[in-house]
């Protein structure tokens, strides 16, 4: 096929095609959206974070006026099932049970008991208070490594709470120790944290005609069609779902939400009904990101060189394994970041407790991972009496280097130049502010994936129609979270067919309607979509110069689409693309394709040793961050971000850097002020007043600083950036506060009450 | 509960209705069909609800429908059109201030109710602004950028 080299819309700083539908408030997320006749279901939730339930009376609800049906798990056809994740493979090991309603105990506080769906949201919750549970308390845990104890109170009855552990195995560590000049030891602690979207977990489903369910909701994943229809016991054919414009996602709509409650009540009712969760269901119920515990050891040469690193890593999973073991092998293979190290040893485990099921979270365990590899960078740094940057500069992965799991990188690592951009951008540490003041200034590193594990064999389809008038459709089944899923097909198609933008119609995110692109997770809608976007645009692309080959009677290869027409390089005149679309249509060629993708495929690595391929690339980065503290109220104000990717080929310079902009403000959340804070499984933070996100005071203007080495997987050489950009922040924020207090806190966030009792010696 | 009669304006057309009493601006205003107002928190926290009440922006999920009473709502549909967009509006899309787009009316409304007040803002002025108004995908400095280019174009638009 031949490559498109000169771009007249790739890499422009172009607006999204639905900025102005957003921006005028057309735009009708899930909860915008109501059928008549449409009922409100509400979810009766755990009251204990473990408990035997002995009793459930649902009779006094079911007889309250505007009351049309009350669920437990006996009214669910399949209520325990395995859970999986969009267009994958089952690779076995991966899959853990899932509970659709409570049956026999809870394992959470939160955990869904029963449904309701009523006339209005009042009855229904009033109906909710009236259903009578019996509980036996049972002792929970909450502690990991607690957890892990055989003797500890199992959440899966009679099963081990340890559900998954990886190895990795790389050289002799033990031989690596011993040549080491230096050897540092640490552990570090992450916490949970919450998504923190703006738009709360809402859908509508109904029931169609035919007796099929249709489901409208907010979901990064609308191929769990087929979890639901195996809920319901029906053919997935018959369930179909709908994702609108998404009011941000970052993986906590990534597994189910409230899908199953939705299809179930729609099919008991036969009414359309709708659930919109509150603000403190998705704070305190909802998925998290995994806290992980952390136990570091480097062993390095007097010049820098590491010889050797072991890791033990342990996650909490919350009370259903979900995604959990797919996280873990995420934080595995990023557990010694983007180093070379020769000698490597990495023991990690997910461990079940009786906490909210922890899930998807933008780098999906690579950040976590970074939190901790890049303050103990620093540690050994310090140790050695060596610059931060100047000690991973001798350590970054390159070109050819073999990572921790064997895989050897075919592409560009630029991490030197990532590094001097964000060095240069910070400048010199600036003077503290007043006398009861510091200042401090960290760099972090990191690495992620983008693409789904090649192990899942994932693909992606997408269709391009050229119609008659010229104009554009791409139909596929992307779900658009906000970061520009649907733009930049509309971009790549733009590009390939000559035709503005303005002319570009994009339908997504609908099972029935458009075809499978897979999860909008794992950053590999550009990679995925956008690869099969290009082949399908380039397809109708050849069919058009083929027949104005003919009309022209100049060769293929010497002719150009611009502005709509097609015409000989370098010459004004030509034939527009509308008469040709004419003349196809005419003579039934075709001007639309449906083309798929395929990732590269692999297995799971091998179980012992952690040796093999499992992801198709990563994209790399640095970030620096200068901070002040006020010794006096222990308040960290963050002076400076800058942030440097190597994202192959920005598709829209101005969306990267929304990207980096926006990882920049939550990774100071991640570092600094974010906690849910479970208490004996109980969120402490229910609302936005307690679970403290940064707000537009509490982040600087932030340098975003793209690199481009255009030898990324995706189209026109792209990688992808959505979750990347967030990996190094927190650790270099962290860095920047460790620097300034002169010394380490080494368990998140950051607050203002751990510095005060750091600096008073009494951490 | 006994509902009592409301009359108000909302983006210059005027309502009669009836409204119990504990039922919020925010609800009401969805339920007639102003689904542009965003309800992300429900307890005043998120700013994705706020509306203009004569001109003064307000979280609509903390105001009862009834204190809107002989008042004049705007929401951001009553700043522009697509046809027609408000400077603010029109610098939202041009500098790239939207991403998911839900905090965006709320953030629009705030904005214009500032920059009415200050039509010459720093950016620090423009962060304390919209501080109320969270936002999880931006980092909000787009949105700063918008908000400045916006103030300048009013300005010489004068």
């Amino acid at each position: 096929m031949e490559m498109i080299k000169e771009f007249k819309v790739i890499g422009k700083r172009l607006p999204s095609h639905d900025a102005v539908e957003k921006v005028t408030g057309q735009t009708k997320y899930a909860d915008d959206f109501a059928l008549p006749g449409m009922l409100y279901g509400k979810i009766l939730r755990s009251k204990f974070p473990h408990a035997k339930i002995k009793r459930i009376d649902t009779s006094k609800a079911e007889k309250l006026d505007g009351v049309h049906c009350v669920l437990t798990h006996k009214d669910v056809p399949n209520n325990v099932i395995v859970t999986r994740f969009g267009q994958t493979r089952a690779v076995g090991g991966f899959e853990g049970i899932f509970r659709v309603l409570a049956e026999g105990k809870v394992r959470y506080y939160g955990e869904p008991v029963a449904l309701v769906a009523a006339e209005t949201e009042e009855i229904a919750e009033r109906a909710i208070d009236l259903i009578e549970v019996e509980y036996e308390e049972l002792k929970g845990v909450f502690d990991t490594v607690e957890a892990m104890d055989p003797k500890a109170p199992k959440v899966e009855d009679g099963k081990s709470n340890v559900i998954a552990r990886f190895k990795i195995r790389k050289g002799d560590v033990a031989k690596g120790f011993e040549e080491a000049d230096v050897i540092v030891e640490n552990e570090y602690m992450s916490q949970f944290i919450d998504h923190a979207y703006l738009e709360p977990e809402a859908g509508v489903a109904w029931v169609e005609d035919d007796g099929s369910i249709t489901i409208r909701v907010s979901t990064q994943v609308i191929e769990h069609y087929r979890e639901i229809a195996h809920v319901l016991g029906i053919p997935e054919s018959r369930v179909r779902v709908i994702t609108p414009k998404i009011g941000g996602g970052f993986g906590g709509k990534e597994d189910i939400t409230v899908e199953y409650y939705l299809a179930l009540l729609a099919w008991k009712t036969g009414r359309p009904v709708k659930i919109v969760q509150t603000r403190e269901e998705s704070l305190s119920f909802r998925s998290k990101r995994h806290p992980y515990k952390f136990r570091y050891k480097t062993g390095v040469k007097k010049d820098g060189r590491i010889v050797a690193v072991e890791a033990e890593l342990i996650s909490d999973a919350g009370a259903y394994m979900t995604l959990s073991p797919w996280v873990l092998l995420y934080s595995t293979v990023n557990a010694v970041g983007p180093y070379n190290v020769p000698n490597v040893k990495v023991d990690t485990y997910t461990v079940l407790t009786n906490h909210p099921p922890s899930g998807a979270y933008r780098t999906f365990g690579a950040g976590q991972a970074c939190v901790a590899y890049e303050q103990q960078m620093d540690e050994v740094a310090k140790k050695l009496g060596m610059d931060p940057a100047e000690f991973r500069k001798k350590n970054y992965l390159k070109k050819g280097d073999t990572m921790a799991n064997g895989w050897q990188i075919p592409n560009t690592v630029a991490l030197h130049e990532t590094t001097d951009l964000v060095l240069k951008a910070l400048g010199e540490k600036p003077k503290p502010s007043g006398p009861k003041k510091l200042v401090g200034m960290g760099i972090a590193s990191g690495m992620c994936s983008y693409g789904r594990m090649i192990f899942l064999h994932d693909t992606s389809r997408s269709k391009v129609r050229l119609e008659l008038d010229g104009s554009v459709t791409i139909e596929c089944g992307v779900q658009d979270v906000g970061a520009g899923q649907e733009a930049s097909l509309c971009q790549i198609v733009s590009e390939v067919l000559g035709v503005p933008l303005k002319k570009v119609r994009i339908i997504s995110g609908d099972t029935a309607a458009t075809p499978i692109a897979g999860t909008t997770t794992a950053t590999r809608q550009l990679y995925m979509s956008g690869n099969a976007t290009y082949k399908a645009a380039m397809k109708v692309r050849d069919n058009i110069l083929t027949k104005a080959s003919e009309i022209l009677g100049v060769d293929k290869s010497e002719l150009v689409i611009e502005d709509e027409k097609i015409k000989k390089k370098g010459e004004k005149e030509g034939i527009s693309l509308r008469d040709v679309a004419v003349a196809c249509a005419e003579e039934g060629i075709e001007l639309f394709c449906e083309a798929q993708f395929n990732a590269p495929f692999g297995e799971v690595p091998d179980p012992e040793t952690g040796q093999g391929r499992v992801f198709p690339d990563f994209t790399y980065g640095t970030t620096g961050a200068i901070v002040e503290i006020d010794t006096e109220t222990g308040e960290v104000e963050v002076l400076k971000i800058a942030s440097a990717f190597d994202v192959g080929t920005a598709i829209n310079p101005m969306r990267v850097e929304g990207q980096i902009e926006g990882g920049a403000s939550m990774g100071i959340g991640w570092a600094l002020t974010e906690d849910v804070k479970f208490e004996k499984g109980i969120a402490k933070a229910q609302s936005f007043a307690e679970y403290i996100i940064a707000t537009a005071v509490d982040v600087p203007d932030i340098k975003s600083i793209i690199v481009e080495n255009h030898d990324g997987l995706g189209p026109f050489g792209a990688r992808g950036v959505g979750e990347v950009v967030l990996a190094p922040v927190p650790p270099a924020v962290i860095n920047a506060v460790a620097d300034a207090l002169g010394r380490r806190i080494k368990e998140l966030p950051i607050t203002g009450e751990r510095i005060l009792l750091t600096l008073r010696g009494e951490s | 509960m006994k509902k009592y009669p409301l009359e108000f304006k909302v983006n210059g057309k005027k309502y009669s209705v009836e409204v119990k009493p504990n039922m919020t601006l925010l609800r009401l205003l969805r339920s007639l069909g102003f689904t542009e107002v965003k309800s992300g928190c429900e307890k005043g926290d998120c700013g994705t609800c706020a509306v203009l009440m004569d001109g003064e922006p307000v979280n609509s999920c903390l105001t009862l429908a009834l204190q809107a009473q002989g008042k004049e709502i705007t929401t951001v549909k009553g700043l522009g059109t697509i046809e027609k967009l408000h400077p603010i509006q029109e610098a939202f899309v041009k500098y790239g201030a939207i991403q998911c787009g839900f905090c965006t009316p709320g953030m629009v409304i705030t904005a214009k109710a500032f920059l009415d007040k200050n039509p010459n803002p720093t950016r620090e002025e423009i962060r304390e602004a919209i501080s109320g108004n969270l936002c999880r995908c931006t980092g909000y400095q787009k949105i700063v950028d918008a908000i400045e280019a916006a103030a300048k174009k009013m300005r010489e638009g004068r």
